[in-house]
């Protein structure tokens, strides 16, 4: 505050979030700009939109009266499979991850295995669900086993890379004091890492188990099984009331699941 | 400690008896729904398909490589119809979001009993649909093409950007809003000048974070027919036109990577 004189008498003002002022105006034009491209390309159709918007009228007034009944045995099968798939692909997708989590940790595993296990994080994690599915579905035919080896391989990458991070930022001192009892290597993995990181396993199980049961709602959309082809029907049909009851049974499902995560996390932590 | 008397010597064991049963009955219902669930799996599945899964995967490989790279001229509006989703998305569910966030945050909600719930609500209905079925939905009413993408992804980024930036506002150092407030500032004036400084960073990665997510999502949109560079990807499988299908998968394998540098580095420049 060398200027204190100056700054006296005149009003404060709050000072700009990019200091640089030619970047301050060079971001913003080039965001408006941005804008501008951007709307210019987007081909709306106003008179379909206005069109549909009674439409949208009746969809938002079928969540108010949902039509379990009519189709429920569809949609019973249809969640059943959904369940099955995510437990099924959560319980793979975590017993891989483990070993693989292990080899991507700097502090466990010698640097030939790191790179491999990194390399196998990296393609799991840059290919989407879906594109996986559609893959998948094509090599192994229609059913839950695609969505199910679809959900496996998509908790590897999520799963394997946030549990490594763990047990790279483990305390060395416990490991150490294992180690130094004379523990083979499995012991110590046991006895020395595996009881710092379980509470973070489970909590990050308990939230990729939601996660795929989300991701499972959709992969009936490509022939992966799971309560997606129902609701994909039940859009195409225009049968709003079922899919508004499936959507309100998938919106609880997770709520639920949640709520248990969190007593569960509340519980280990 | 758990120690048991063997033959006078005492051993350590790790778990108590009780323990010990516990666990293993915990065990036993995991195997034991495993082992139903892929019983079930295994059911509706035609495993001549699967034990011949080798042949048709190398089949699709040599039918897919080399990839048209002559195609890709035609994906330059495709992948700017994409990125056009994910930006205006990304966008638009900011600008609801942050109200959201506001109502639903415990030190700034106007009426924890009442409308708290509501915002809450709104975070978990949104977030616990993809945006894919969003997008399904947007079709069928307004639709296909971009916009039914620029919408689906907006509500569908909403739960999960007001989820970030309520546990954000409710982390706040009370401290400055309280000295704000001894200005004898209103409450707007509080709120912009002791919450928002102290959210800003935080709200400015949630931004980047979501625009990742949702670039990484909007290339797939175009499956159910709301525009960008899925739609593509969809028509040259219909036609089982795999060396296309390959360029397009390179595409947006590389978008994806691209967009998850910049994030990284725009992220590591805010925090």
């Amino acid at each position: 505050m060398s200027d204190v004189n100056a700054r006296i008498g005149k009003p404060w003002r709050k000072p700009p979030l990019v200091q640089r002022r030619w970047l301050r105006v060079l971001l913003l034009v080039g965001f408006i700009a941005y804008l501008i491209a951007a709307f210019l390309t987007i081909e709306v159709n106003w008179s379909r939109v206005y069109a549909g918007l009674e439409r949208g009228q009746k969809f938002v007034l079928a969540f108010a009266n949902p039509d379990f009944t009519s189709r429920s045995s569809d949609i019973w099968e249809g969640m059943l499979e959904s369940i099955i798939m995510t437990v099924a692909a959560s319980v793979v997708g975590i017993g891989i991850s483990i070993p693989i989590a292990l080899g991507a940790a700097r502090n466990v595993a010698p640097l030939p295995v790191y790179l491999i296990c990194r390399a196998i994080i990296a393609i799991s994690r840059a290919l989407q669900e879906i594109i996986v599915a559609i893959l998948l579905v094509a090599i192994f035919g229609f059913g839950p086993l695609a969505g199910f080896l679809t959900l496996s391989f998509a908790t590897i990458g999520f799963l394997s890379k946030l549990l490594a991070e763990d047990i790279e930022s483990m305390d060395r001192v416990q490991a150490e004091a294992i180690k130094a009892s004379g523990a083979r290597w499995t012991q110590w993995i046991n006895y020395g890492v595996q009881p710092q990181v379980m509470p973070r396993l489970i909590g990050l199980s308990m939230y990729r188990l939601d996660i795929n049961f989300r991701e499972s709602a959709i992969l009936g959309l490509v022939g992966a099984g799971g309560i997606g082809a129902t609701l994909n029907t039940a859009f195409d049909r225009y049968e709003y009331d079922t899919a508004a009851a499936i959507l309100l049974i998938i919106i609880v499902i997770v709520m639920a699941l949640e709520y248990l995560s969190g007593v569960i996390r509340a519980r280990v932590q | 400690m758990p120690v048991q008397d063997l033959k006078g010597q005492k051993v350590w064991q790790r778990r108590t008896g009780r323990e010990s049963l516990f666990h293993w009955v915990l065990w036993l219902t995991g195997v034991a729904v495993f082992a139903y669930c892929w019983q079930q799996i295994s059911a509706s599945t035609t495993w001549f398909f699967v034990w011949d899964a080798p042949r048709i995967a190398s089949d699709i490989w040599t039918r897919a490589t080399p990839p048209r790279w002559e195609y890709i001229t035609q994906l330059g509006k495709p992948i700017w119809d994409t990125l056009n989703i994910a930006t205006l998305g990304t966008i638009i569910s900011l600008i609801l979001a942050v109200p959201v966030a506001f109502l639903a945050a415990r030190n700034t909600t106007p009426s924890a009993l009442f409308v708290r719930p509501i915002a809450l609500l709104i975070i978990v209905s949104t977030r616990s649909i993809n945006s894919l079925i969003w997008a399904l939905l947007l079709i069928a009413i307004i639709g296909p093409g971009v916009f039914a993408g620029v919408v689906a992804i907006a509500i569908r980024s909403i739960g999960f950007c007001a989820k970030l930036l309520y546990e954000a506002i409710e982390e706040i150092d009370e401290t400055q809003v309280e000295a704000i407030t001894a200005t004898g500032a209103s409450r707007w004036q509080v709120m912009a000048y002791g919450i928002v400084p102290q959210i800003l960073p935080a709200f400015a990665g949630i931004a980047v974070f979501r625009w990742d997510i949702n670039i990484r999502e909007s290339t797939v949109l175009g499956l159910v027919g709301a525009g960008g560079i899925g739609l593509q990807l969809s028509s040259s499988l219909n036609v089982l036109a795999w060396p296309q299908v390959a360029l397009i998968l390179l595409v947006i394998l590389a978008a994806v990577v691209i967009s998850e540098w910049v994030s990284a580095k725009v992220r590591g420049a805010i925090i």
